[in-house]
């Protein structure tokens, strides 16, 4: 008998969750892994451009910092980031997939758009700016409205539903750029109200993105006061860890599900809003320039934390502008910089199991009998 | 308006358009079969097309002239380049998935990220890279043979037109959809596959092996998925790699899986639709450019009201595979 038992094949090693991890093992996992994806991401541009890594880098650096204008450009990117995926957060807490927020920061900026364009010169400034803004978040919130209520309702899958709403608020966009287009037969819209600056959002000083950027930095605060003590972030909690506790304990499931989503949609509009009269003043289909899907990537590595959103939103939009940097300095094409974040990317989210899982190799059992 | 010429003009163009989606569906519905929901198909169907690109583009270079090229090297160097670079893809999505337990969404949707802008970057410098003197990539000699098609197609009238005046790639996507369709249904595998996408943990206590049923599914699924990016640069593009030229076909292939009910038959006939609902802006006549656009959002549109009924009607052989999207951990139950 012990012989058979004994001859039972013991694995190489096995798996074993890990019951807590301390914040700083976490952390020091996670820059490990950056720090390996930095070396892998200098090996790549090494064998791409022939540079020497360090140079590789310090182009990177420079083009991320290399002036006030790069610094004030990488803090607008983070902002616009940051926003839209401040915006997925409450609802992926809620473990409801919102990957359409795409299109409804781009339905929050086209109706931006619409009242500047017919009401420029109808109202005065700040009539036009709150139209504005409840236009957008009526856009947003309608938008992720739609796919929240079936899923409440009848359980429609929302990773799909949201997906495919990308894509008709995409041609939607593009319908009113061909319908708007200034001059005629351009395909694009130009400037809007160029000469009156009509529903252009004010600027602080000369900077032209502070405004945007503490928009944004009250919005963090916010959400991360709402999730972390209300009652509203409470539910969330539940409704994500089980649907079936929420139901136990008296949550009414569907109305969280649709009011977390109408914030999602709105917060998703006001960033439509902030893009489109705070940043370019016009649309186009590429406005939220992919955003929509960095942001789930950018929520999903800081664990719904929208402090710590400000740091994964800064690191990924770093990569990207100094990729582009090292693109335009080494005259090599602009796509580089998606590959680079592409290889960070899955280094960080491959670096999760390390910190949720522990490896346990087979030891020789030295006591046979 | 609509004669008989233009409609078998359309059909064929509706093929035409529809092949790539229909390669990219069938792999994504053999992928989430088992459970994993791959929203990496537009990048690996990316990678898929720049693989063969590079791969025919170097062997074209190798030759001192293009009359050399031998027509079997031809079409098989590209095929096995699209095979190995879009598996490369479909291994990492599993190692990380599924080794690593790492959420489908995120790494998915990294993949994209990743794969498209692997095909822009390769596409658009592969010329300087390799320091060749030629303006831009173009393989026509290559394309040549993916879009041979019967001789005799032609003297066939109507018909001809309609079956058989398409590259052998077009025929490929249907026998594999046929096939995929066989295996799902009929076939113990098949049985297999669903019932680790369904329930993974009840079919890891009947001993089918959960990971390898999914690495192999994600792997083959990625391969065929490629194969749509293939077909798209060398057939359908005549072999000009173009910067987002393929545009959003990969999240088509997503919708149509939907559509398709996640069988890979209707998926063939679902792909002629969606080709077709892609390109009727171009047939109506009188449309202004601003409502082409709105046309466009018809598959989209489509796939939603598919996506609204199945889940009201709640029939259970039309959902998605029930642990679509989750990771398994045998412990954790």
């Amino acid at each position: 008998m012990a012989r058979n038992e004994n001859k039972v094949k013991e694995p190489l090693f096995h798996i074993v969750k890990r019951s807590s991890v301390k914040w700083y093992q976490a952390w020091g996992v996670r820059i490990a892994s950056i720090a390996a994806a930095l070396i892998v991401c200098a090996l790549v541009t090494m064998f791409l451009t022939g540079k020497d890594p360090l140079k590789v880098y310090e182009t990177m650096i420079n083009g991320a910092f290399g002036s006030e204008k790069r610094i004030w450009n990488l803090l607008q990117g983070i902002a616009m980031l940051l926003s839209v995926s401040l915006a997925v957060t409450p609802a992926f807490k809620m473990r409801f997939w919102n990957i359409g927020a795409e299109g409804q920061v781009l339905i929050g900026g086209l109706a931006t758009a619409a009242c500047m364009i017919y009401f420029g010169d109808k109202l005065p400034t700040w009539a036009l700016i709150i139209v504005m803004l409840v236009a957008s978040i009526a856009a947003g919130a309608i938008w992720a409205f739609i796919p929240a209520f079936f899923k409440a309702n009848w359980n429609t899958n929302e990773t799909l539903f949201t997906l495919m709403m990308n894509y008709v608020g995409i041609q939607l966009v593009s319908y009113f750029v061909t319908v708007w287009e200034v001059p005629k037969g351009s395909g694009q819209i130009g400037i809007i109200n160029q000469s009156t600056r009509a529903g252009w959002l004010p600027t602080i000083g000369d900077y032209d993105y502070l405004l945007n950027i503490i928009v944004v930095l009250v919005m963090t605060i916010g959400m991360y006061i709402y999730l972390r003590y209300s009652k509203h972030g409470y539910e969330i909690s539940v409704v994500g860890e089980s649907e079936n506790t929420a139901r136990y304990v008296g949550i009414n499931v569907k109305k969280v599900i649709i009011r977390t989503m109408l914030l999602s949609g709105a917060i998703c509009g006001i960033t439509g809003l902030l893009l489109v009269a705070g940043t370019n003043h016009t649309i186009t289909t590429s406005t939220a320039d992919g955003r929509g899907f960095t942001a789930i990537m950018v929520s999903w590595l800081a664990k719904f934390n929208p402090i710590m959103m400000i740091l994964t939103s800064f690191l990924l939009v770093f990569m990207q502008k100094g990729a582009n940097e090292i693109s335009t300095v080494y005259r090599i094409n602009q796509s580089f910089s998606d590959i680079i974040t592409g290889i960070i990317l899955f280094f960080i989210i491959g670096c999760e199991f390390f910190i949720n899982y522990r490896i346990v190799f087979r030891h020789k059992n030295k006591e046979e009998k | 308006m609509f004669n008989a010429v233009t409609l078998i003009t359309f059909l064929q163009r509706a093929i035409v358009q529809g092949i790539p989606i229909l390669y990219g569906s069938t792999g994504e519905i053999l992928t989430e079969k088992s459970g994993n929901l791959n929203l990496g198909i537009p990048g690996i169907m990316y990678v898929g097309g720049i693989s063969g690109v590079i791969g025919a583009f170097l062997y074209e270079e190798s030759l001192p002239s293009r009359d050399m090229i031998n027509p079997f090297l031809a079409v098989f160097i590209p095929m096995i380049c699209t095979v190995i670079g879009s598996m490369l893809m479909g291994l990492l999505y599993c190692f990380l998935t599924t080794t690593l337990r790492a959420n489908q969404n995120v790494t998915g949707l990294a993949m994209t990220t990743f794969g498209v802008g692997f095909g822009n970057f390769f596409g658009a410098s592969l010329v300087k890279l390799t320091g060749s003197d030629i303006p831009s990539v173009s393989l026509t000699a290559t394309s040549k043979f993916f879009k041979a098609s019967l001789p005799f197609a032609d003297n066939l009238g109507w018909f001809g037109k309609i079956f058989l005046s398409y590259g052998f790639m077009t025929y490929l996507a249907i026998i594999i959809a046929v096939i995929a369709a066989i295996f799902l249904k009929k076939t113990r595998g098949g049985l297999h596959l669903r019932a680790v996408g369904e329930n993974p943990a009840t079919a890891d206590a009947v001993g089918i092996s959960v990971e390898k049923s999914k690495y192999m599914a994600t792997c083959i699924g990625s391969i065929i998925a490629g194969m749509g990016g293939l077909y798209y640069v060398m057939d359908y593009a005549c072999g000009v790699w173009s910067n987002e030229g393929f545009g959003d076909r990969g999240w088509l292939a997503i919708a149509l899986v939907i559509f398709a009910l996640w069988k890979p038959d209707i998926g063939i006939l679902g792909s002629i639709l969606f080709g077709g609902l892609y390109i009727v802006y171009l047939f109506i006549p009188g449309l202004a450019l601003s409502t082409q656009e709105l046309f466009k959002m018809l598959p989209y549109i489509v796939t939603i009201i598919v996506l609204i009924v199945t889940s009201m009607r709640k029939k259970r052989e039309h959902q998605p595979p029930q642990s679509l999207g989750l990771s398994y951990f045998r412990e954790e139950r």
